[in-house]
């Protein structure tokens, strides 16, 4: 994308884009494939001239589908630029106007014609019966949508828009047509259903209704009433939850690179371990430790002698299970930021005559809290969204994530309540989100410049070491009973009746044999646990790539309607992963995108929903990075691209690898979205989890769980050789700098 | 338990080749459990040469997913799983019109099934209303042996008995419905309202409550009674008690879904489905349910429905969504908010 001095005959990008829409409208198959995207048998069976395989030119040459014909002819019209310079007034508006009619006829002819010919009933009054219809788009149909997005964005970078910056003006089309298409216009087709009554007409009278109900706001409990509303539970465990994650993650953070303490090793790997588990894993193992034949509860029974209870069933259970699972994503996003804060602004603090103290409080503290804020951020949604741990360890405590999953799979099916709920829901994520902004307010975080940074991290005061060690040590002993409890479960043959050890579960699960064929792979978890792989680690690469450009446009950019801009980016976060599935079922099971049953849909569900905490890492580390280096880049001759490729790239490592791992680690272990979208040939992991302890089989479910903690363990250790640390060029300070997520790997 | 041999080399093929045979294929949604659904997946595979893409779901979410693919339908066959969202799918029209020549094999509650939703569904089994208890904790609590469904709410069960909560669970539904066709609207409000002092958790799940019972987590689990006789089966310390005033029960039902793209060999399953024999291998992977064909065999440990009285359950009354929405919003209203 180099500005040639030169003026070619055509522009090279316009020469890009049109060759990338032609080849899609004149060589690619238009429509879907019915046996799948990436199967490449159509090749060998009538291409190009049968009707499912056809380019829309062949298609047209025989007559068929004219309404494909005008994009064919807009992606020609880009020719009339041929000897023009960009600044000519015309290069602009000319790709402006080919890009977006191109998009919007795309659409429109897309959503306008379906699979039983015109969509919408007031086209066949308009019109008459079209007796055609199409299929869901392909390869080709994708290849052209692409193209007259670029050459829009290439039009309005022409005409200025960010200092005609092309690579961002693109980046923004981009993933503003991601986000509208695989975020907004699935809740929006969903909402609509909601809005729609039992009778089938639209209404907001009976929302309202529904809405301000007494079982989502009530405030019953405070006056004696028996129980608060859904959206009070929720709330309060959210945020209690947002806040233990965020002060022991924060804890963890400066242990890990602030202290000499030895257990950091232990410490790093064992924070890591609570998000590589399977959902349920970590609820059945509190049941079995807490429950009312658990072994502490029965413990502290018969040394006080007390009837032991059901206590753990509700708000505790709940705070237990959330925070042991939720602290790590806490620490991913604060040990960045912990690591990042300049040494020299501390020590400029001690130079001064502060004490250990002060410091920490009026200078280390301060800085890191875009980290503070992004974590209890993410603690907090990632409670509210919650689903495995409401599921079985809640109790009578009932929360809005459950009550949606139940509210459309359960007796009730009523698609309009869930939705209901949904918008509480979001109004609450949505409020912390704006909350979290407020606090930031606009002062400057930076402090990695491109100036002198040596130095070395203070001490943390005395007094705050010994707390923040007490409570490591609390936590390192809490984390090592629940998962030697998993891991020795795995190998009982029936937890609480029949004591003895066996290894019939892993058998069962995992065995791998010979047959005629090679390799047997007997197990019955073999095929889910493939499938879960493959899933996770494709979608992983896409998930941290969007969420890092994202965070650069949004820290480093400014265009029209960014703050719009983002608000789209982290809408799918607040969004409950059940509302995703159900959501995802009912847009994409129809033409144009006719995606269910495949594995297509899986990843995009995971790369959506998993964007924002790329998004959010790469945020908070890129507040840190003076913008002197990108303008010093910049000054130097390299573009946008290069600048974002070479310099802050490089110095995001951490962010990139939270981000990798994050996707990675929540593709294995997502179950509220995936569990609306797995289909006999693509069955998930958690899935299959799911059906073991719905079947009983509590053995089997937690030595597949303990396997795949195993295997995401391995994978995270490879991901983190491979993408390597950030050497930020500090004095040394044995173990300080290691930007490592899980040492004990 | 499937066994499926493919080497590495060969599942690669596969993939590049999936669908280059183009055999015969059928779309199953099974909403019964995992190893059940695996089971009558293979065996008709091996046994027609159809391949079967089976995917398992509770019915309720087999329902809304049907129902979010009506205009584009994906599966061809719906096998399992209570009655009520299959009744709920014919009467939407989602589903097909089948008379097997396999009916006259058939017990007569699963053609009453088959007659009240105009021949768009048929019961493949059918499981009465119960509980369980587990007699380990029964016996540390010094709690009576309860036998009928008014001993659930004397006060020494208090915090005792857990049951599914109606609004999420099609068992718990079955239950409330139970006790109005048992002692008539106006008592068998009350009855709810009297056990609700005795209920510890309104579980999600319908069969959660007798698991928890099963891990020592709950004493009484109010479900169905092959559930409870599966955890006994799994060697957990349960009791299945069949209540002595009488009970409700449930058909599991099988429907062709409405422009299935495999109508025939959809058709061929459904005839499979029903034959004796086939029917008779469930007792293989724990599930104890009644079969709907006369002469399938049933396992010892399974309750025997001519020794349980049976209400004269009215399906196509309570299975109407109408009279659904009714009595849940009555029990939500009435029941649930009181104090416990």
């Amino acid at each position: 994308m180099r500005r040639l001095a030169s003026t070619p005959s055509l522009h090279p990008a316009i020469v890009l884009w049109m060759m990338v829409g032609l080849a899609g409208f004149c060589l690619l198959p238009w429509y879907g494939i019915e046996d799948g995207f990436f199967n490449f048998e159509w090749l060998f069976d009538g291409y190009p001239f049968d009707e499912d395989y056809a380019p829309a030119l062949f298609l047209l040459l025989q007559g068929k589908k004219p309404w494909l014909a005008p994009m064919g002819l807009a992606l020609l019209l880009p020719l009339f630029l041929w000897k023009r310079r960009k600044n000519d007034p015309l290069f602009g508006t000319l790709l402006i106007w080919v890009g977006a009619a191109g998009l919007l006829w795309f659409f429109l002819q897309g959503f306008g014609i379906s699979i039983r010919g015109w969509n919408f009933s007031f086209l066949n009054g308009l019109f008459g019966e079209l007796g055609d219809r199409q299929f869901g788009m392909g390869y080709g149909a994708v290849l052209t949508g692409i193209a007259f997005l670029f050459l829009l964005t290439l039009g309005i970078a022409a005409r200025g828009a960010v200092g005609g910056d092309v690579f961002v003006v693109s980046s923004v089309g981009l993933i503003i047509g991601l986000v509208g298409l695989f975020i907004f216009m699935p809740i929006l087709k969903m909402l609509f259903t909601a809005l729609i009554t039992e009778e089938g007409g639209l209404s907001i009278v009976s929302f309202v209704g529904k809405f301000f109900s007494g079982r989502i706001w009530s405030l019953d409990c405070l006056v004696g009433g028996s129980r608060c509303g859904v959206a009070w539970n929720s709330l309060l465990l959210a945020a209690v939850v947002g806040v233990i994650t965020t002060i022991l993650g924060l804890v963890f953070a400066l242990i890990a690179t602030r202290t000499g303490m030895r257990f950091q090793r232990i410490l790093r790997a064992l924070t890591v371990l609570p998000v590589i588990t399977p959902p349920f894993v970590i609820g059945l193992a509190i049941i079995l430790l807490f429950g009312l034949s658990g072994a502490f509860t029965q413990a502290w029974a018969w040394v006080f002698d007390v009837q032991p209870t059901r206590w753990v069933y509700g708000l505790p259970g709940l705070l237990i299970a959330q925070t042991l699972a939720f602290t790590p994503i806490a620490f991913l996003v604060l040990i960045g930021v912990v690591e990042g804060v300049s040494p020299s602004m501390e020590e400029a603090a001690q130079t001064l005559r502060a004490n250990r103290w002060q410091t920490f409080w009026t200078v280390s503290l301060p800085l890191m809290r875009p980290g503070l804020a992004n974590a209890f951020l993410l603690g907090f949604i990632e409670s509210m969204a919650d689903f495995g741990n409401p599921l079985i360890l809640g109790g009578n405590f009932d929360v809005l994530s459950t009550e949606i999953f139940f509210a459309i799979v359960g007796a009730q099916y009523d698609q309009a309540q869930a939705a209901v709920l949904a918008i509480a829901l979001l109004i609450f994520t949505l409020s912390a989100f704006y909350a979290q902004r407020f606090w930031l307010g606009k002062k400057s975080y930076t402090t990695v410049a491109g100036k002198g940074d040596a130095g070395v991290h203070p001490p943390l005061p005395r007094a705050l070491s010994i707390v923040i060690g007490s409570v490591a040590v609390f936590w390192i002993a809490v984390t090592v009973i629940v998962y030697v409890t998993i891991f020795y479960a795995s190998f009982v043959k029936l937890w609480g009746v029949d004591d003895s050890l066996t290894l019939d579960h892993y058998v069962q699960a995992f065995a791998v044999g010979w047959n005629e064929f090679g390799l047997h792979w007997k197990g019955s978890a073999w095929d889910s646990f493939w499938t879960t792989l493959w899933i996770a680690l494709v979608s992983a690469i896409p998930t941290a790539l969007f969420g890092l450009l994202t965070a650069y446009l949004l820290v480093r950019q400014r265009f029209a309607g960014k703050n719009a801009f983002e608000f789209g980016t982290m809408l799918s976060f607040a969004i409950p992963g059940t509302v995703i599935g159900v959501s995802y079922v009912l847009a994409f099971n129809v033409p144009p995108i006719e995606i269910t049953g495949t594995a297509i849909i899986l990843i995009l569900s995971f790369i959506f929903r998993n964007m924002p905490v790329g998004v959010r890492a790469g945020v908070a580390s890129m507040s840190q990075l003076d913008s002197s280096l990108d303008e010093s880049s910049l000054t130097l001759g390299a573009n946008s691209f290069q600048t974002f490729v070479r310099v802050i790239l490089p110095l995001l490592r951490p962010a990139i690898l939270a981000a990798l791992v994050y996707s990675f680690v929540r593709a294995m272990t997502a179950i509220s979205a995936v569990i609306f979208l797995v289909s006999a040939r693509y069955d998930l992991s958690t899935s299959y989890i799911v059906g073991r302890v719905e079947n009983n089989e509590y053995g089997v479910a937690i030595a597949y769980a303990t396997a795949l903690i195993g295997v995401m363990l391995a994978v995270i250790g490879v991901m983190q050789l491979i993408v390597g640390r950030r050497d930020i060029g500090r004095r040394g300070h044995a173990g300080v700098q290691q930007v490592q997520v899980a040492g004990g790997g | 338990m499937k066994t499926k041999s493919i080497s590495i080399s060969t599942a690669f093929a596969a993939l590049l080749m999936a669908g280059a045979a183009n055999a015969a294929s059928v779309t199953l949604y099974c909403s019964a459990d995992e190893a059940w659904c695996q089971l009558m997946a293979r065996g008709f595979e091996e046994e027609t040469g159809i391949k079967v893409d089976m995917t398992r779901k509770s019915s309720g979410e087999t329902f809304a997913q049907v129902k979010a693919e009506a205009s584009n339908p994906k599966g061809d066959i719906w096998w399992g799983g209570t009655g009520d969202p299959h009744l709920q799918a014919a009467e939407e029209g989602l589903t097909e019109e089948y008379v097997s020549p396999m009916r006259d094999q058939l017990n007569d509650w699963a053609i009453r099934q088959a007659e009240s939703a105009a021949n768009r569904t048929i019961g493949i089994y059918s499981g009465a209303l119960g509980f369980g208890y587990n007699k380990d904790l029964l016996e540390k609590n010094n709690l009576p042996v309860p036998a009928c469904w008014k001993d659930l709410t004397k006060p020494e069960y208090k915090g005792h008995v857990q049951m599914a909560n109606p609004n999420s669970s099609g068992t718990a539904y079955t239950t409330l419905a139970t006790m109005v066709q048992l002692f008539g609207e106006e008592g068998g409000f009350q009855y709810m309202k009297d056990l609700h002092k005795n209920i510890n958790q309104y579980t999600k799940s319908g069969s959660a409550p007798i698991k928890a019972a099963g891990l020592g987590e709950n004493t009484i689990g109010i479900v169905f009674m092959h559930d409870a006789v599966a955890q006994a089966a799994s060697g957990f310390p349960i009791v299945t008690v069949a209540p002595c005033e009488g009970t409700g029960y449930e058909i599991g039902s099988m429907s062709i879904i409405k422009g299935a793209r495999h109508l025939d060999e959809a058709k061929k399953f459904y005839d499979w489905a029903l034959t004796a024999e086939v029917q008779s291998r469930a007792k293989d992977v724990k599930s104890f349910q009644v079969p709907s064909n006369k002469s399938a065999t049933q396992s010892p440990l399974a309750p025997d429905l001519s020794q349980i009285k049976l209400i004269d359950y009215d399906f196509k009354k309570y299975g109407a969504s109408d009279e659904r929405k009714r009595l849940l919003k009555k029990w939500d209203d009435e029941v649930s908010t009181l104090p416990q």
